[in-house]
């Protein structure tokens, strides 16, 4: 409290150099960089494959869908814009979308250890559709006719929808501390959640067994332009409005009660976490299965690079969420080629060795 | 500025405040005393509007409370917390900014920063302001909290400023600069509303005293006319000498030695 340094007074006009220690940034090269990353892993995932197409010639194909004139093979043309595109598209959308409800998720319940599996959004969206797998009751069957194959993304969704809001019903019943309660309303239902999957699982057949295992490590084969077109509203909604939050997310690491005093709707933020999540994750469950790590992780390790302003975590858990993802789709379909890898599997298989990496290391700088 | 109208406050059948009423005018720094659980930290939480009562009015600059929005009250009023829980590794420099957070929308102005950073060298920690937050010491940490508190209102022509025992963890020099700070606010014209144990603070540094008991207001006014052997007698049971401060016109609260086996 230097009393000399400084006076109190009303505005002044003095402005200060942009070097100021007060508008330190961590890491400012990391924004650009992951930018930088996210173009070249589209590049390179929409060309790597059974065929290669070069960069060159995916410039020239996507120049003649947009109407000009160029010469290109035409399956290359076919495959990259039937198959590659809209399986790159949907392995953007559905990453970035995980990892920014992720980050978001962890502000709100201010703990690092949170994902968006934690509030039953994920949980809930796997048991509906392992429901309609096995039990092939009249009114899923009906859906089936009425909506052909997006009927189990509808219901999965659906799923997730339900026990989000069941969640956060119950919080909200409980009281005061709703945080506190639906982190472990989240992990009660999730455990029920989980019971009765296992109870699915016990009756189904071969055949659906396949399919269950099939929805619950996750894969991105069925992408088509219909299935990116639509989880793209959800997604696009979540990615524009979550960031928008990251004021009153960084508020709230101060602790509930000094976010109110400093002008936050606690009720509205809360509510608008739950939603946009409940939307990204949701439809990527819907479309993709049930994809681990990426909620979790990538936030995680964003915050290590950027620091804890989530004006950057937030955006940039999102790029960062869309180059893993889409980078993990790539191995996934070529590694084992023809066949594929579950791209569950794979996250968790290769994010697990480079997490525990990257955190011993923090570890052992912080401490020393 | 402040005028806390026989406010009362109960959670189920425990009556928390009850018929509390007392007026902070700008300028001036009011002191809440009080044994543990007397209500202080209600009272100031009903201040802050952190809670809310039916029976009686909290009133700002003779405005009801409850007519301010959010953001409105955020531009007026800041609340430095009794425990601070920052979870994420934040710097400081991003902690104090924060309190600019109700003054622009997503990208600080110059003002701001200059606001944080004035903020900051005022209570010393600007060789701080590129340090992570959760690496400081207690007494550290609190005042940058102090910082952020300071420069949310910095710029405003009237705040008021809720303290909720700020010297918690300071070492002597830094209680001290602590309630001095709050007093050049006042001088401003800001009202500052200071939650204090150690009756010697509160002597020395406020205008006016509001000492609670069980959720009533037990004695108010200046130092003199409260901080008595009588009133500490019955609201702390402490036997206590009261002598005269060597240089102010306020008395010094000293305990009296072997009570607690007299007690019984």
């Amino acid at each position: 409290m230097n009393t000399t340094a400084a006076t109190i007074n009303a505005r002044t006009t003095i402005k200060k150099p942009p070097t100021s220690a007060i508008r330190t940034v961590v890491n400012p090269w990391l924004m650009p960089v992951l930018v930088i990353t996210l173009l070249v892993t589209i590049v390179v995932s929409v060309g790597i494959g059974a065929l290669y197409v070069s960069p060159y010639e995916i410039w020239l194909i996507l120049a003649k869908s947009l109407g000009y004139s160029a010469a290109v093979d035409a399956t290359k043309e076919a495959i990259l814009l039937a198959i590659r595109l809209p399986r790159v598209c949907l392995a953007l959308l559905i990453g970035a979308g995980l990892a920014v409800s992720g980050a978001a998720i962890q502000g709100l319940f201010r703990n690092p250890l949170a994902d968006p599996g934690l509030i039953g959004i994920s949980s809930g969206a796997s048991l509906a559709a392992v429901m309609m797998i096995v039990l092939e009751v009249k009114l899923f069957q009906t859906l089936t006719g009425l909506l052909g194959m997006y009927a189990l993304s509808i219901v999965a969704f659906a799923g997730a929808c339900a026990t989000a809001f069941l969640v956060y019903r119950i919080a909200r019943m409980a009281g005061k501390d709703v945080i506190t309660t639906m982190l472990l309303t989240g992990i009660a239902i999730n455990a029920l959640s989980g019971a009765l999957t296992g109870i699915m699982t016990y009756l189904a057949t071969d055949e659906q067994l396949r399919n269950i295992t099939f929805w619950s490590l996750g894969s991105l084969g069925g992408a088509s332009w219909t299935s990116v077109l639509s989880i793209l509203p959800f997604t696009a909604a979540a990615l524009v409005g979550i960031p928008r939050l990251a004021k009153s997310l960084n508020l709230l690491a101060l602790g509930e009660s000094q976010a109110s005093m400093l002008g936050v709707n606690l009720k509205s933020i809360k509510r608008q976490v739950i939603i946009f999540s409940t939307m990204a994750v949701g439809t990527s469950v819907a479309v993709a299965g049930i994809i681990g790590f990426i909620g979790l992780v990538i936030p995680h390790l964003i915050r290590m690079g950027v620091g804890s302003d989530h004006r950057r975590v937030l955006t940039g858990s999102a790029l960062g969420g869309a180059i893993v993802l889409t980078l993990a789709d790539s191995l996934a379909r070529t590694i084992v080629a023809p066949a594929e890898l579950p791209i569950g599997i794979l996250t968790a298989l290769l994010g697990t060795p480079v997490f525990l990496w990257i955190l011993f290391r923090e570890r052992r700088r912080a401490a020393a | 500025m402040l005028e806390v109208r026989n406010i009362s406050y109960q959670i189920r059948n425990r009556k928390l405040l009850d018929g509390v009423s007392f007026q902070a005018k700008a300028g001036e720094l009011l002191a809440i005393v009080g044994a543990n659980g007397a209500g202080k930290s209600t009272l100031l939480k009903l201040c802050t509007r952190e809670l809310t009562t039916l029976s009686g009015e909290v009133r700002l600059d003779k405005k009801s409370l409850t007519a301010y929005s959010d953001k409105e009250l955020a531009l007026v009023r800041a609340v430095l917390p009794q425990q601070n829980s920052v979870v994420f590794p934040f710097l400081v420099s991003e902690l104090v900014l924060m309190g600019r957070y109700p003054h622009f929308d997503f990208h600080p102005s110059d003002h701001d920063y200059y606001v944080a950073e004035t903020a900051l060298k005022k209570v010393g920690m600007w060789e701080f302001a590129s340090r992570v937050f959760t690496t400081l010491s207690g007494g550290e940490q609190q005042r940058v909290q102090l910082a952020r508190v300071l420069a949310q209102i910095w710029d405003v022509p009237k705040g008021i400023l809720f303290l909720d025992e700020p010297t918690t963890g300071l070492d002597l020099l830094h209680q001290h600069q602590m309630l001095e700070l709050a007093r050049e606010f006042t001088q401003k014209g800001f009202c500052a509303v200071v939650i204090l144990h150690d009756l010697n603070l509160a002597a020395q540094y406020a205008d006016q005293i509001v000492m609670l008991r069980s959720g009533r207001i037990e004695a108010i006014g200046r130092p003199q006319e409260v901080i008595t052997v009588e009133t500490i007698k019955h609201v702390f049971n402490l036997n206590v000498w009261l002598v005269e401060h060597p240089e102010l016109d306020c008395p010094m609260v000293i305990p009296q030695q072997h009570q607690f086996s007299n007690r019984h």
